[in-house]
């Protein structure tokens, strides 16, 4: 049994390689003088890649052996399933379109996702009574390939406005492209600074009135933002610079908004120092790179992304919900935050395809608005559940 | 109505932009579509006459075409996904505490933010006109742009011919010219291999597929009509119930909006927790997690139907129909209704033993009674001739500014106010008694009520739903389903083909996915000598 578990998460460790070196293959293309990649580096790409998927399938079946259950329960599962369907979606594209660069944006995309999935608690985590259900795995698998495909699009949008938007002059197309960058930055900083203190087992407990109670509560990450009227328990930890403010109650509401400050400020010193390097905007570094392809097919491979997800998304995040819904608390639909994004999401998409269709919005527009898309879908699955949640207490 | 005749000898409909059967455009109507000279045409509805871009003269034109517009459309989307989203930045009502008074909760809870949105009504957002009227706005915008579009567009691919005009084909997005011998045959063969609809009208070309796809938005419109008209249908009682029902354990109660038709009777609630010893693989999760994880919660219910019902006020009598563990997931069925586990209350009071005695002398008993809790005897004769009246009776004791006070009628903290006759008649004394208590007010009581034992049972809350609504939600979510997939996964291509003086010239056309088209038109001219069209839109990069 225990067995079984740790070969699951050698998988896991494996697969994470077997993308990161997929990633230095396809950024080799890069320099292949051809655009659609039949090069060795190619070839060699994909198939690292496939084996990572295959290798990343062997962690998820042995996990849902160990749990008897499909391990798509609880945020490191599903976020980590997530990442997978991502690159699942990325070998369909790739064997639809042979666009290496999908590849070399994808999969540190799915990396990110994966890494990020791993610092949540990972152990194997029992089923409460309304999740014991066929719908939860039917229901959340389908909305994760969804989402993953829909994530696709944001990858072939975001090449798109760098290879496009004119880096001669400063816009608010080059600010918010170096916003999504910066927040890709934050994203990696988050993973850097949770496993550094995670590796140095650092602790800070605290003594602060939580619904007019005493409560400790226990920091991971030194505190930048301390619990509001929280009393530092631990010698030698670091005092915190400010009180969390007075409206964040729940128990873990400070503590998360420490983390989140954490990762806004390591993001922007990595993006600091990128931009202190390179002395020119990141998208204006990798701009030149991508002027051998053709942004015409890069905007159709964002197009179809979202034509092939949208429907498989509204089956899985709408209608398979709605069905478990019904079955596990009678009612289909509930306006509980994380449904309410959900639709917030089916919307936004039904808004891009409505704007592409039938008012002709191509190109940087519609770029953008599949990085909007693919914001939403972060939003539902990390600020739904972490700060929204978070600040009402139910996590 | 002024009928537009085309060279070509179509007569087209009023408002016409591109003839429907040759499609030359149709002058005087560019402007309709932005079609520019010389620019490509715009394709988008065939360049059909849609009635909202005809008529604006009197009022129902004027709603009509305002619903008809993309862009209200997609306003109409846009101000309901804010909305939504600002539903959820507190919790609904419906997610609050129960018991807490959303009046004050909000404001408590969030301060100024949280009574402003209280105030708004936000804390209902979902149920507030404004935002089924939303929703209702998007469902007429979708009926009428649907028919607004579908009925004109239809027209337009049936009439179409393969014989087009030449601007028609050099306005196309794919275009190209070849001179020199083509060999059309080889042409139409590879086109009839890709699946290709091939027609040919003295040696003029039209090959198309997928033409299906188109009526593609129009069948997702349909179903997401017949799903909103299904949430509608909630309003009305016959189709939609949503009540609830608490029955102890051992208990038969009456299943509420059922017209006193079914019972259920609660044999058995059991509630399950995980056990880590037991379950090795969640161990590690459940060390980690302060409070017990629940694994089941069940309902060993008995449903009875009433078999005499015509006779008012007899005893009824209970025939039953079903036997069913009700669990979370699995909910009982029976005549359109279903009960489902959704709450319970773990040992709830049953039933209380009192012993009477000497204040001084536990040993000196003068007898014992039973309280049963939920249908308290008010008087009990004791063996010695005491007697023992329960003055008051509180279920859910608690102390309301020094009176004795009772939350609810359900007996979570049994409490009673005694008066105890002595066997030999006297003046009775007030004694107050309940859980972990007995206080004597007077402080010169002779007897002594004490607690001698009490019996609990766990209670259980289904919930009675019967929902006609379903199988339209069902429909609608299945309409929609399909017509998604018909308009995004298929495209609908059409290459065209006219022969000139000194060659040929082909042009495509397709809804979407034009790498897919172009593919198509490389793999059918393959050896056919017919040149690759160009792309007459790309981007500069």
């Amino acid at each position: 049994m225990g067995n079984l578990v740790s070969i699951s998460s050698n998988l896991l460790y494996a697969s994470f390689f077997f993308y990161m070196i997929a990633t230095f293959f396809f950024g080799g293309t890069i320099r292949d003088k051809k655009n659609s990649g039949r090069g060795k580096a190619s070839t060699i790409g994909i198939s690292l890649t496939i084996a990572g998927f295959i290798t990343q399938l062997g962690y998820f079946f042995t996990r849902w052996a160990a749990s008897k259950h499909a391990p798509v329960s609880n945020l490191f599962e599903f976020t980590t399933f997530f990442g997978m369907m991502l690159v699942m979606a990325f070998i369909i594209i790739y064997f639809i379109y042979r666009l290496d660069v999908i590849g070399l944006f994808a999969l540190p995309v799915a990396l990110l996702i994966i890494a990020y999935a791993s610092m949540f608690p990972r152990e194997i985590s029992p089923l409460v009574p309304s999740l014991k259900s066929h719908w939860l795995y039917i229901h959340v698998t389908t909305a994760a390939i969804g989402e993953a495909i829909l994530a696709i699009s944001f990858v072939a949008g975001l090449i798109f406005l760098i290879r496009q938007i004119d880096q001669t002059k400063k816009s608010k197309h080059t600010f918010w492209l170096e916003f999504v960058i910066y927040s890709i930055f934050s994203t990696l900083g988050f993973i850097i600074v949770t496993t550094t203190f995670g590796a140095m087992d650092y602790q800070a407990q605290f003594q602060a009135p939580i619904e007019g109670q005493i409560t400790a509560v226990e920091y991971h990450l030194p505190a930048i933002a301390g619990p509001n009227a929280g009393e530092l328990q631990t010698a030698g930890a670091m005092q915190p610079l400010f009180d969390a403010p007075e409206w964040m109650r729940g128990e873990s509401a400070a503590r998360k908004f420490n983390t989140l400050i954490w990762s806004l400020l390591s993001g922007l010193v990595l993006y600091g120092a990128a931009r202190l390097i390179l002395r020119k905007r990141v998208a204006a570094v990798i701009q030149p790179k991508l002027k051998k392809f053709n942004p015409d097919l890069i905007d159709e491979v964002s197009y179809r992304a979202v034509s092939i997800g949208f429907p498989i998304f509204t089956l899985g995040a709408l209608i398979f919900a709605m069905i478990w819904a019904q079955e596990a608390w009678n009612r289909f639909w509930g306006w509980d935050p994380k449904e309410v994004w959900a639709l917030i999401t089916w919307l936004f998409y039904a808004f891009f395809l409505h704007l592409r269709l039938s008012r002709g919005w191509h190109g940087t527009k519609s770029a953008w608005l599949a990085v909007g898309g693919f914001a939403i879908i972060m939003f539902n699955l990390i600020a739904v559940n972490l700060i929204i949640a978070g600040l009402h207490s139910y996590a | 109505m002024k009928k537009i005749k085309c060279e070509c000898g179509h007569v087209n409909p009023e408002g016409t932009v591109l003839c429907e059967a040759c499609g030359k455009p149709i002058e005087g109507n560019q402007h309709i579509d932005g079609n520019k000279k010389d620019s490509l045409l715009n394709m988008r509805y065939e360049g059909s006459a849609r009635r909202s871009q005809t008529y604006n003269r009197n009022i129902v034109d004027k709603v009509w075409n305002f619903f008809s517009s993309v862009k209200v459309g997609v306003w109409l989307i846009i101000i309901t996904l804010v909305a939504s989203s600002l539903g959820t930045i507190f919790p609904q009502e419906m997610y609050i505490p129960p018991g807490s008074d959303p009046a004050t909760f909000y404001e408590d809870q969030y301060g100024l933010a949280g009574k402003i949105y209280y105030q708004l009504g936000f804390h209902n957002l979902y149920s507030t006109v404004w935002f089924m009227l939303m929703i209702a706005l998007i469902g007429v915008s979708l009926v009428i742009c649907s028919i607004d579009r579908v009925v004109p567009l239809h027209r337009a691919l049936k009439k179409q011919k393969p014989k087009r005009h030449h601007t028609f084909l050099k306005r196309q997005r794919v275009f190209g010219e070849t001179n020199g011998q083509a060999d059309v045959e080889a042409f139409k063969t590879k086109l009839r291999k890709q699946r290709y609809k091939v027609w040919d009208e003295d040696g003029h070309i039209l090959a198309e597929k997928g033409r299906f796809s188109r009526w593609g938005p129009y069948v997702n419109h349909i179903g997401l009509i017949i799903f909103l008209l299904g949430a509608l249908l909630r309003f009305l009682p016959s189709m939609y119930i949503d009540d609830f029902v608490w029955v102890r354990e051992g208990e038969t109660a009456v299943v509420p909006s059922t017209d006193g038709q079914y019972y259920v009777k609660n044999e058995d609630f059991i509630l399950e927790n995980y056990d880590p010893d037991k379950d090795e693989r969640f161990q590690e999760a459940l060390m980690n997690q302060n409070a017990p994880v629940a694994s089941n919660y069940q309902t060993n219910a008995v449903i009875y139907e009433r078999t005499n019902n015509d006779v008012v006020g007899a005893e009824p009598e209970l025939e039953e129909i079903q036997k069913k563990e009700i669990v979370v997931n699995k909910p009982a069925k029976f005549d359109g209704f279903a009960l489902y586990q959704s709450s319970y209350q773990l040992d709830e009071f049953s039933a209380m033993s009192f012993t009477l005695h000497e204040t001084d002398d536990e040993s000196a008993v003068l007898g014992e009674f039973t309280v049963d809790l939920t249908d308290p005897e008010m008087e009990y004769e004791l063996d010695s001739g005491a007697r023992v009246v329960i003055d008051e009776y509180f279920p859910e004791y608690y102390m309301d500014e020094n009176q004795p006070r009772s939350k609810s009628k359900f007996p979570k903290n049994p409490a009673f106010v005694f008066y105890v006759y002595p066997p030999d008649g006297g003046d009775p004394e007030v004694s107050f008694a309940g859980i972990g208590m007995n206080i004597d007010p007077t402080n010169e009581n002779q007897y002594k009520l004490s607690l001698a034992g009490y019996d609990t049972r766990d209670v259980t809350g289904l919930a009675v739903k019967k929902d006609y609504t379903l199988p339209f939600m069902a429909v609608g979510g299945l309409i929609f389903m399909i017509g998604v997939v018909q308009g995004m996964y298929w495209n609908h291509r059409r290459i065209w083909l006219q022969p000139r003086e000194d060659g040929v010239w082909i042009a495509g056309h397709t809804n979407k996915n034009w790498y897919g088209l172009k593919k198509d038109i490389e793999k059918s001219i393959d050896q056919t000598g017919i040149d690759i069209p160009e792309d007459q839109q790309q981007l500069k990069g």
